[in-house]
């Protein structure tokens, strides 16, 4: 299950700047090699794609696999085209999509 | 922020594994480029991985800033930042940039995709390392070329749920 979608954007940016989007989301990331204590494999259970839209424009993309820790963590940077709104989607193994979105405050 | 890594999870003999496992390979500190006797090898999926993200192309060395600790104390969260050498223009940029690890049960971690609007080739993460082994960085450029960066990491305890 997936909770707690966080964006971390600059306080303020202005068009033109180069800006840095952190973002963070609260997922075991489950990596299916992993056995409980009857010796039952417990089941994969991941976030598998991650995708930045700024404006309704896909800006960024990337698809996970076990290897990315737990609670996945992720930054890129984007140059600011305009002032617009950040929609991120996290996609896990049950087809389920958390989604943050988070307002870019231009100066 | 992160909210910090339960290593309770592990039971008392998988962690006492890990940390044989972790010793076991401690002594294989050499660099990929001069393998030494016994070093570990990369792994069937690493080698198929790396086959289908390189296709025809041939990775050259360069370009590429890997950040990662020498040393990683726990292998279930190890940060890493990837930076690429472009200009990240509409005719010069990096497309994708492919993380993988070569001994890890799955050698892909992850592939980045970017275009001009990021301005910079630069992604931050944090990835999970099984044991001590080389985690590799292929970046394609817009015009089908394949960079490359190898890093060695030791890893005391490892991740990924042995």
């Amino acid at each position: 299950m997936a909770a707690n979608p966080r964006i971390k954007l600059p306080e303020t940016a202005a068009i033109g700047d180069v800006i840095e989007i952190k973002t963070l989301i609260t997922h075991v990331m489950e990596t299916g090699n992993r056995h409980d204590k009857t010796g039952k494999p417990i089941p994969r259970d991941i976030i598998h794609a991650f995708v930045a839209k700024f404006d309704g424009r896909e800006v960024f993309r990337a698809e996970f696999g076990p290897g990315i820790s737990a609670n996945p963590y992720l930054a890129f940077h984007m140059r600011v085209p305009g002032p617009g709104i950040f929609e991120i989607a996290w996609t896990d193994d049950h087809g389920v999509t958390t989604v943050a979105t988070a307002q870019l405050k231009l100066i | 922020m992160p909210d910090p890594i339960d290593i309770s999870i592990l039971s008392r003999r998988e962690f006492v594994a890990a940390g044989a496992a972790a010793a076991a390979f401690a002594p294989f500190v050499a660099r990929a480029e001069d393998p030494a006797p016994g070093a570990p090898l990369p792994s069937q999926k690493f080698k198929d991985d790396f086959a289908r993200i390189t296709g025809s192309a041939t990775p050259v060395e360069g370009k590429i800033t890997v950040d990662l600790p020498e040393t990683a104390e726990n292998g279930n969260f190890v940060p890493i930042t990837i930076v690429v050498d472009s200009p990240m223009t509409d005719t010069d940029y990096i497309k994708a940039i492919h993380l993988l690890s070569t001994e890890n049960p799955a050698a892909h971690v992850a592939t980045f995709h970017l275009s001009p609007v990021n301005a910079v080739a630069r992604v931050q993460s944090r990835m999970r390392l099984a044991k001590t082994q080389d985690v590799v960085v292929l970046a394609e450029q817009s015009n089908g070329e394949m960079l490359i960066s190898t890093t060695r990491v030791k890893v005391v305890i490892g991740g990924c749920g042995i």
